[in-house]
């Protein structure tokens, strides 16, 4: 028998985030590494060797705006240019939505404040024909890859002219054409989906490679578990993104990630290739991108990529971050602003100024206006042209089974 | 035409349908190198290679996440789930996934997949060898659910599913992988290889989804059945003297309510078996469907003989197990009114 003096109550351990309301913002916690010190590794390497790059972060831009390190110097100022236009349009086009929902114009919204770079820099690092499995927080995939604007918001006010005929939440878009899958309001249901997505393509014997997308909450869902097995297994060619955006809703990173020191080292347990971030860094971002593609694109394996980022905005329409975390933490955030870093280098470079930046971000908002009033002279949620009630009955199966038109005939459609 | 077991139709199913597609790929536990724990992959592996033929982890929302990844790349996966029972961990991946792909993106993508699972009890399996799940997929829009309950059934049908665009769940009662069961669990089984449903047609004969057959006619009382209880239902009305008409629904989902409405209007009577619990089983929806369909030509009320709503127990299979007994009962009972 052992004597129960021995030990003390035991006591359950719930992680609690650094401030809330009222607290002054620390991050003296989060390490940032300095930019370029990370080195890049070959595309071959074994996964084993290059460990330690699942607990440092991938940084190219220096606090001066200059480009240092291996990971620097893929991109032309041509490029940089289309960058800095991709991410200050998405923040345009949110600005707009946000300000649409709450005019009552649609249900829902939700912002990529802060995260632009991440779904931006990436989608510039894919080709034609890959896939990318993506979350609701990614849209600058689609705004990279020039998906009409106008299409989008048709998806969002779920008019006559909306692709998904008013059956979807908005937000919830899909282009096959665009590389971007269906999105589903189930958490992590996509990352495992991507895997079979790229296994398809090696049983096919084809080149495209799929890209996966999970928040940092979503990472504690099963299917994330499912999907590192799978790729790992099979060695698909698949890139898995997670985007460390230190928020789920309310919930702060430290609820899903445990003990454990990153999420990218989830990824060492599973043999697979892993590697932090900076996700407000547009040139990293796009660098580990090609430098993931390229893996997967030789056959040499799946990456895990842990995007280190700060959700700048509220969840949602529907969410006051005001009630769990500090108004100024945002603004403290050590990695900063991505639209401002890449602004600040492009100026560095002589390749832009405050001049030609206010002049770009005035024509995008008007590029944003201009399209909302097309679509707006479709229709909004309740307004104007919308999708048919007949439709709700098509597409459930390919072929409407007997019982599906009954139900209709029943609606009166 | 061949004399073949269920399983071997199934496997004949596969064979047929990786011969003439590439884009079939089959996967699952086990269902690889070994071939599968009750032998339906058998054989694959080695004739069609890895890439199309392949063991699984033990994950089963990852065996279904990955093949609706598949199917959106524009192949034609046949996955295999080792039991029903064990579907669970899946059902997300299949309810909200796979069952709304093509609705939710407006047909942008969509979903060709086959999702195999050993179903139903009467083999000492307990609570988690036995279950009969089907009311879980029927009862989400999006899904087409079939329940074979013979060799020839079960290779077409199989050909009919993989060929189907959309998400099928292929429900294989275990209990006749081998050969008939009518609920007499004292006595010798037969073999499929003495049955006429075991002449399995060669070659590539897809039977329609959505079609139902009747296997006893009788002007009595119709009963509702599928899987194992159609040949529990055949022996009942053989005994009881009931002269019943037993309709095998194949299909669960899309259902043939022609054949049911004719037959019920014709007898006045209906009674529906099936092996799952019964509270919200799939009985409720034929229950429903008969009255709201047939009700002035009902003779007397609707009668459910259906597993009871506890666990599948283990040592008390046979006073679970709807058998031959209690559904001769249920049709005279049919016949008193």
């Amino acid at each position: 028998m052992t004597d129960d003096k021995t030990y003390q109550p035991l006591a359950l351990n719930v992680p609690e985030p650094g401030c809330r309301p009222g607290d002054t913002p620390d991050f003296s916690y989060f390490e940032v590494p300095r930019a370029g010190a990370v080195a890049r590794p070959a595309v071959d390497v074994d996964p084993d060797d290059m460990r330690e790059m699942a607990f440092s972060i991938v940084r190219v831009l220096n606090k001066e705006g200059e480009a240092v390190g291996d990971w620097a110097g893929a991109l032309t100022p041509e490029e940089l240019r289309e960058g800095l236009r991709d991410m200050m349009l998405l923040r345009a086009f949110d600005a707009r939505m946000q300000n649409a929902q709450r005019q009552g114009k649609t249900s829902f919204y939700m912002q990529h404040l802060g995260e632009e770079a991440v779904s931006c820099a990436f989608s510039r690092a894919l080709q034609d024909g890959d896939m990318n499995f993506p979350t609701y927080r990614q849209a600058g995939l689609l705004i990279a890859r020039d998906y009409p604007l106008v299409t989008m918001m048709n998806q969002i006010y779920s008019n006559a002219d909306d692709p998904l005929h008013g059956r979807q939440l908005p937000i919830m878009y899909s282009s096959k054409e665009r590389g971007f899958f269906s999105i589903s309001g189930n958490l992590g249901t996509q990352f495992v989906q991507a895997v079979g997505w790229a296994m398809a393509s090696a049983i096919s014997g084809d080149t495209k490679i799929a890209a996966g997308w999970i928040g940092d909450g979503s990472t504690a869902e099963s299917d994330f578990h499912a999907a590192m097995v799978f790729a790992s297994t099979y060695n698909a060619p698949v890139v898995l993104n997670i985007v460390n955006n230190q928020w789920a809703i309310s919930t702060f990173q430290g609820i899903a990630r445990g003990g454990v020191g990153t999420f990218a080292a989830r990824g060492h347990g599973f043999g697979i290739a892993s590697i932090r971030v900076d996700g407000n860094d547009y040139l990293a971002v796009n660098a580990v991108a090609k430098w993931a593609a390229e893996r997967a694109r030789l056959g040499l394996g799946p990456t895990l990529i842990e995007h280190v980022t700060y959700r700048a905005g509220g969840h949602s329409t529907s969410d006051d971050p005001s009630a769990y975390r500090s108004a100024d933490e945002g603004a403290a955030w050590p990695l900063g602003d991505p639209i401002d870093r890449l602004k600040r280098h492009l100026i560095r470079i002589g390749e832009w100024s405050d001049e030609r930046h206010s002049q770009a971000e005035a024509e995008l908002m008007d590029q944003v206006i201009t399209a909302q009033k097309e679509a707006e002279k479709i229709g909004t949620l309740g307004g104007g042209k919308g999708p048919s009630p007949r439709d709700m009955f098509e597409g459930v199966f390919e072929k409407m089974p007997p019982h599906l038109i009954r139900q209709r005939q029943e609606a009166g459609y | 035409m061949a004399q073949m077991t269920m399983i071997e139709a199934l496997r004949d199913a596969h064979d047929v349908a990786m011969e003439k597609d590439d884009r079939v790929v089959v996967y699952g536990e086990d269902v690889g190198y070994f071939g599968g724990v009750f032998r339906v992959t058998a054989g694959l592996q080695k004739k069609y290679g890895k890439s199309r033929c392949f063991d699984a982890p033990i994950n089963e929302a990852g065996i279904v996440g990955t093949a609706i990844g598949m199917a959106a790349y524009g192949l034609r996966p046949v996955i295999e789930i080792q039991f029903a029972d064990y579907v669970y961990p899946a059902i997300d991946q299949i309810v909200s996934e796979a069952a709304r792909l093509r609705h939710r993106s407006a047909g942008d993508f969509t979903c060709p997949i086959v999702i195999r699972m050993p179903t139903g009890g009467g083999i000492f399996g307990g609570q988690t060898h036995s279950q009969s799940p089907e009311a879980f997929f029927t009862h989400s829009s999006g899904l087409k659910t079939v329940v074979p309950s013979n060799p020839y059934d079960a290779k077409g049908l199989l050909l009919a599913a993989i060929e189907d665009p959309d998400p099928v769940i292929f429900l294989e009662p275990k209990r006749l992988y081998n050969g008939p069961f009518d609920g007499y669990h004292d006595r010798p089984v037969t073999s499929w290889k003495k049955h006429p449903l075991g002449d399995v047609s060669d070659g590539y004969e897809p039977i329609p989804l959505g079609k139902a057959a009747i296997r006893r006619e009788g002007s009595d009382v119709t009963v509702l059945a599928y899987g194992t209880m159609v040949y529990v239902a055949e022996a009942a009305a053989e005994e009881s003297g009931v002269d019943a008409e037993v309709i095998d629904l194949r299909t669960l989902l899309p259902l043939d309510l022609e054949t049911i409405v004719a037959s019920v209007e014709k007898t006045g009577r209906c009674v529906i078996v099936h092996e799952a619990t019964k509270t919200s089983g799939f009985g409720a929806e034929l229950m429903s469907i008969v009255q709201e369909n047939c009700f002035y030509h009902l003779e007397a009320p609707i009668i459910r003989v259906t597993g009871w709503d506890t666990p599948y127990p283990h040592a008390q299979e046979w006073n679970y197990f709807p058998g031959p007994e209690r559904v001769g009962e249920a049709l005279k009972k049919c016949m008193e009114d």
